[in-house]
């Protein structure tokens, strides 16, 4: 069949088959009390880091604006406290850069801020504006400004919106929690979705290990309302992007194309609560609900955290731990971030934090590479990472470029099934930005070469 | 709190590693050592220890030597030894059987770069070697079940009508493996049974032994319009035990499903093309080998195109 400009002869993409442990989709999340401290970091999205408006002193309420968007692809910061501004500074994220950060010392009292109002939306602009406010941004881990996705220049472009509440990740149940607990919030953002953006067809996929969400949604359905409920196999990584769209509408994103070009939008269903919750009651993002689990949490719980809290409070809101902690992640453990210490906080797309015991915590040791083929048949996009592999280290950037490197999402699917422990993610990072430099070094070159040559023409005139 | 992990994910991995792998392969080769044990007696357990004993130590030996980490805990070098014994006949004075180990190991795979980066396949490679090296105790073969040592033909030599032949064993018999030729690759019965393991563990795929045996078989019944001359030729010399155990080794052989088709078809082809015309009356070996050579440009030429790659 043809598909997005390509053949495609697979019904399903590749992918693993990882262990569930949803040991707390049945848990109804439990709201911490507030924490001493705060610290909320400028940079929670893709994009320019948002600015500070807040100064060291300053009081603040709930809901309260602290930092404005930092330009178009950005996101404004609200506070989820009452309480005074304590620190202005930059502090360290996990992925290793220094971005600057808001500290609250909280009153406790939880003051809700005067200006909270629901917006007035009644066209697509002020809709649109509203989403910009409501400091949303993609919740299911990415952390795009989900304002920016739903610029669309050409509305008729959208042939389907997609709902992903597939939650491949094992362990995380939020987004579980959220379409059980909040239903009546995505619903709504489903009907703002069809009011506002006109569109036609929307597609809620989800795994099928989550069959209380698949029949609470299909129940939702009516025939001609346009909204569909699709049942995808319980296959890692179901919930990426590129994966959600084939799977739903059997396109295939191009390379260096955005998924509206294949006619998709995808939208996380946290998302999509957030932002109804926005338009209906005036609160901004705020708060999160995480799942905290892992084998070193004495009671793994789903929480609503406000953002911004230490995920040390989580964890002692959660028992503390039955052992130590050798191993903690932001999200879920395929592609989770591992953080260095528990002063980290709650980010806007945290969706769960995780702490390992020792044992689970080992790195395997690496052996050599058997060329048993296991990585290049488990890769949902078809690349071949052992292939990568010998290519980066011979540093052969004109390889990695037939390769495709660049169109690796860092699933882990090849990492995961590699028998030898080959640390294949972090190749093909590392691969990616030697192909990156190298393409970059090539197009100064001919840019270099033309101007020589307009300027030789130039001298002969 | 700063002796906290901090790693790349994934975090969690499934539970397979090479050596359990290895040791999958060496399981599915037990049935075959039991036939060869009933076939040709306790002298065939005696080969299969010697060579495994000079695999290994070979191993280690030459890991200490270039001063590399021993690897010998991964199984691998058992696994030749084990297949490089299968490959051999009874007969054989155990010191070439010693010598056809310490090739396959130190010289086929060590000097290549070791596990997974030698392109021929170190147990075929060592039994070519000895083949050539010695030729007159590498085609001595046993009757099986006669008390005195006794020269016989094997089947793929009757079947080619070369001198000193005699009469054809019966069906049955090449299933169990009561015919004259290397110790582990006589039993069919048996071999199909550890391959059938190998494909239920998910070690090997169908692909290669399916293209192999099938084209052994058409091509010969091509050739002779004869099905029970096609069933002799796929149940002679070493086709099933190099079809499911050594063209599905993994470093020397392609990663992709269409390549290890591509491959079983070579190696079929190669075979029936050496059995009918060449010199020899076995041709497995040597078609796994020129395989072998062809291997990283069937990988290169079948790779799976990147979903939504643009062509550059």
């Amino acid at each position: 069949m043809k598909l997005g400009g390509e053949t495609v002869y697979r019904k399903t993409l590749h992918g693993v088959r990882v262990p569930h442990r949803k040991n707390t989709a049945g848990d109804k999340p439990e709201k911490m009390p507030i924490p001493a401290f705060v610290t909320i970091p400028m940079s929670m999205h893709i994009g320019a880091a948002a600015k500070p408006i807040v100064n060291v002193g300053d009081e603040v309420k709930v809901g309260q604006l602290i930092a404005e968007a930092g330009g178009f692809v950005s996101s404004p910061v609200y506070s989820g406290v009452s309480g005074k501004v304590k620190k202005l500074d930059d502090m360290l994220m996990s992925g290793g850069q220094f971005v600057p950060a808001i500290t609250i010392e909280t009153d406790g009292l939880q003051t809700m801020s005067e200006s909270i109002e629901p917006p007035k939306v009644e066209s697509l602009q002020e809709f649109l504006d509203a989403v910009r406010a409501s400091g949303v941004v993609g919740l299911g881990g990415a952390g795009f400004p989900t304002a920016v996705k739903l610029t669309v220049k050409d509305l008729s472009a959208i042939e389907a919106v997609i709902i992903n509440g597939a939650e491949c990740e094992p362990y995380i149940t939020s987004d579980t929690r959220t379409m059980l607990d909040d239903k009546q919030l995505v619903w709504e953002g489903i009907e703002l979705l069809k009011k506002y953006m006109q569109v036609k067809r929307i597609i809620i996929g989800i795994e099928d290990n989550k069959p209380e969400c698949i029949s609470t949604y299909k129940k939702l359905c009516v025939s001609g309302g346009g909204v569909e409920v699709k049942a995808l196999p319980a296959m890692y990584p179901q919930g990426g992007e590129k994966v959600l769209i084939f799977h739903t509408i059997g396109r295939i994103v191009p390379e260096g194309k955005l998924p509206l070009d294949v006619g998709a939008i995808v939208i996380n269903c946290t998302t999509l609560a957030a932002v109804a919750k926005y338009i209906k009651t005036g609160i901004p993002l705020v708060e999160k609900c995480i799942t905290v689990d892992g084998s070193a949490v004495k009671n793994p719980k789903n929480v609503i955290a406000p953002i911004g809290t230490p995920i040390k409070d989580v964890f002692d809101f959660c028992g503390g731990f039955k052992s130590e902690p050798k191993k903690v992640l932001y999200g879920g453990p395929m592609m989770g971030l591992a953080v260095p210490n528990l002063d980290a906080p709650i980010l806007k797309n945290t969706n769960a934090i995780l702490a390992f015991n020792e044992k689970d915590a080992v790195i395997p040791a690496e052996t050599a590479c058997i060329k048993c083929g296991r990585c290049v048949s488990h890769c949902p996009l078809n690349l071949a990472p052992t292939d990568i592999e010998t290519a980066f280290k011979l540093k052969k950037p004109e390889d990695l470029d037939v390769l495709k490197v660049n169109l690796c999402m860092e699933c882990g699917c090849c990492a995961y099934v590699c028998p030898a422990n080959r640390p294949l993610v972090q190749i093909n990072k590392l691969a990616k930005a030697m192909l990156r430099d190298y393409q970059n070094a090539q197009k100064a070159a001919t840019e270099m070469l033309k101007k020589k040559e307009e300027a030789k023409k130039e001298e002969k005139k | 709190m700063s002796n906290m992990t901090v790693s790349i994910s994934p975090h969690i991995k499934d539970n397979t590693s090479t050596t359990k792998i290895m040791r999958d392969v060496l399981i599915a080769l037990v049935p075959a050592l039991i036939a060869s044990f009933l076939v040709f007696g306790a002298r065939a357990l005696l080969i299969t220890a010697v060579c495994v004993a000079f695999a290994v130590a070979g191993e280690w030996g030459f890991e200490k030597i270039v001063k590399k980490p021993s690897t010998i805990g991964d199984l691998s070098a058992v696994v030749t030894g084990v297949l490089l014994a299968y490959n051999l006949p009874v007969g054989i004075p155990l010191w070439q059987a010693a010598f056809g180990s310490l090739v396959a190991i130190v010289v086929v795979k060590g000097l290549f770069g070791g596990l997974g980066q030698n392109f021929a396949n170190p147990a075929i490679t060592a039994r070519i070697i000895l083949l050539i090296a010695f030729s007159s105790t590498m085609t001595t073969w046993v009757i099986p079940g006669a008390t005195d040592a006794v020269s016989s033909a094997t089947p793929l030599a009757i079947l080619k009508g070369m001198e000193g032949g005699g009469t054809l064993p019966t069906i049955t018999n090449m299933l169990l493996g009561v015919r004259g030729g290397c110790l582990g690759e006589t039993s069919a019965i048996a071999l199909l049974l550890g391959g059938a393991y190998l494909l239920i563990r998910r070690v090997i795929s169908w692909h290669t032994p399916v293209a192999f045996i099938g084209t052994v078989f058409l091509f010969t019944f091509l050739l002779k319009g004869d099905v029970n001359y096609s069933v002799y030729e796929m149940l002679s010399g070493g086709l099933i035990i190099g079809a499911f155990f050594m063209a599905t080794d993994y470093s020397t052989t392609p990663s992709t499903d269409w390549g290890r088709v591509i491959f079983g078809l070579g190696c079929g082809l190669i075979t029936v093309l050496i059995r009918v015309w060449g010199n020899y009356p076995e041709g497995v070996s040597f078609s796994i080998l020129l395989m072998n050579i062809l291997t990283p440009y069937i990988s290169k030429a079948t790779r799976k195109k990147p979903l939504g790659g643009v062509k550059i």
